[in-house]
């Protein structure tokens, strides 16, 4: 299956890259759950929590304040401000 | 002439208490300089993301935005100048003023008035001394700058650049940094941040290939207002972190110079001290001699 090439920056550094299955983020006009092959695609962030579902499974959420998106050739970026990494949930199996 | 003995024992007493001064920050600029490059390499990304972002909406949709947008209603102008908070460190902050000045001189030749925006004591106080008025600014922490005091400056600069002529309103930003370039080469720079350029960031698209449409959400304006203020946010955080490596590696230069010019010192001092023992041995025996001398002849 496709995958989409995810990264979540902040201001001073990358919080988290890797490959995903599916990402589901807070957009402006609720939430948006993007694929591998998802159109391109810039969107405004809501405070709120960003998942991304890993392609060997598992998930890693982050609590985010705001920020944006950009999707272009399965090329995910999440641009986010004060967010905070749920690593817990990494192991939680799919 | 024993008292010239003991005055360059003095000295050199003193100038080994700066050496070790001087070593010691040498060191400190050296540990902390390897922590700006790297702070330097992490805000990339977030800067290459948001640079792709306004690119593809620049490209994509045609839109204006009151950041992008020259302004003709005012002649007053902003520079933001980025130093540093101590000394110690060359010309560092001397440069960077020289570098302000002739963009001063620059704009003012043009017709326009200039409103100063300052970061770093140094600065600060240059302006201070000569009582040219500041519009704003921002002092401490200028060789660890935080994505905090970044947003504070870009908050307090979009304002500007947003109010009305008669409220403070700038047509433009000119921001005045030191670019760190490597470990020996430091450059003072000049750049116009506002109103945005957007055009030279946009990536050509290569021949044959097809850009992609894309979708925005809520809205390409939307979208622009959300990332533009952030896209300054970042050139403005961008800035401060190459000027703090910048203030590093010219302390850590600075300092080491400085504990060469000790060691020279001390090493004069150690000759001319030995050469005023060596006189004043010589003198004792001469007096011995003589006084033997005229004791033998009486």
């Amino acid at each position: 299956m496709a995958e989409l090439d995810v990264d979540l920056v902040t201001t001073d550094r990358t919080i988290w890259a890797g490959k995903a299955r599916l990402v589901v983020a807070p957009a402006a006009d609720g939430e948006i759950g993007v694929l591998a092959g998802h159109t391109p695609l810039l969107s405004v962030l809501k405070p709120g929590t960003i998942r991304v579902r890993l392609a060997e499974g598992g998930s890693v959420e982050a609590d985010i304040e705001g920020g944006f998106i950009s999707v272009d050739s399965n090329r995910l970026t999440a641009v986010v401000d004060g967010a905070t990494l749920r690593t817990g949930s990494v192991t939680e199996a799919h | 002439m024993a008292g010239s003995q003991r005055v360059y024992k003095a000295r050199i007493k003193s100038t080994q208490s700066l050496k070790k001064i001087f070593r010691a920050m040498e060191l400190i600029a050296a540990s902390r300089i390897g922590k700006a490059r790297d702070r330097v390499a992490d805000s990339t990304p977030y800067a290459r993301a948001i640079t792709r972002a306004v690119s593809a909406v620049a490209t994509h949709a045609r839109v204006s935005h009151p950041l992008t947008t020259p302004r003709t209603d005012t002649d007053a102008v902003a520079v933001l100048i980025v130093t540093s908070d101590r000394g110690m460190a060359g010309a560092y902050a001397a440069s960077a003023i020289r570098e302000t000045e002739r963009l001063i001189d620059h704009l003012q030749s043009q017709g326009k008035t200039v409103r100063l925006y300052v970061a770093g004591r140094r600065a600060v106080s240059y302006y201070a001394f000569r009582g040219r008025e500041l519009a704003g600014q921002w002092v401490g922490g200028s060789d660890a700058p935080t994505p905090e005091t970044a947003e504070e400056i870009a908050t307090e600069l979009l304002r500007a650049f947003r109010a009305p002529a008669d409220e403070g309103g700038v047509a433009e930003l000119h921001v005045a940094y030191t670019q760190f370039v490597n470990m020996v080469t430091q450059t003072p720079r000049v750049i116009r941040l506002l109103p945005l350029e957007v055009v030279e960031e946009v990536v050509p698209a290569q021949e044959g290939e097809i850009l992609p449409v894309y979708d925005f959400a809520p809205s390409a304006e939307a979208v622009l207002d959300a990332i533009l203020p952030r896209y300054v946010r970042t050139r403005i955080f961008n800035c401060l972190l190459q000027a703090a490596a910048s203030e590093l590696a010219a302390r850590q230069r600075a300092m080491h110079t400085a504990t060469e010019n000790a060691e020279d010192l001390i090493r004069m001092y150690t000759r001319l001290a030995n050469q005023a023992r060596q006189a004043d041995i010589t003198q004792e025996i001469s007096e011995i001699v003589s006084g033997a001398d005229a004791l033998a002849a009486s």
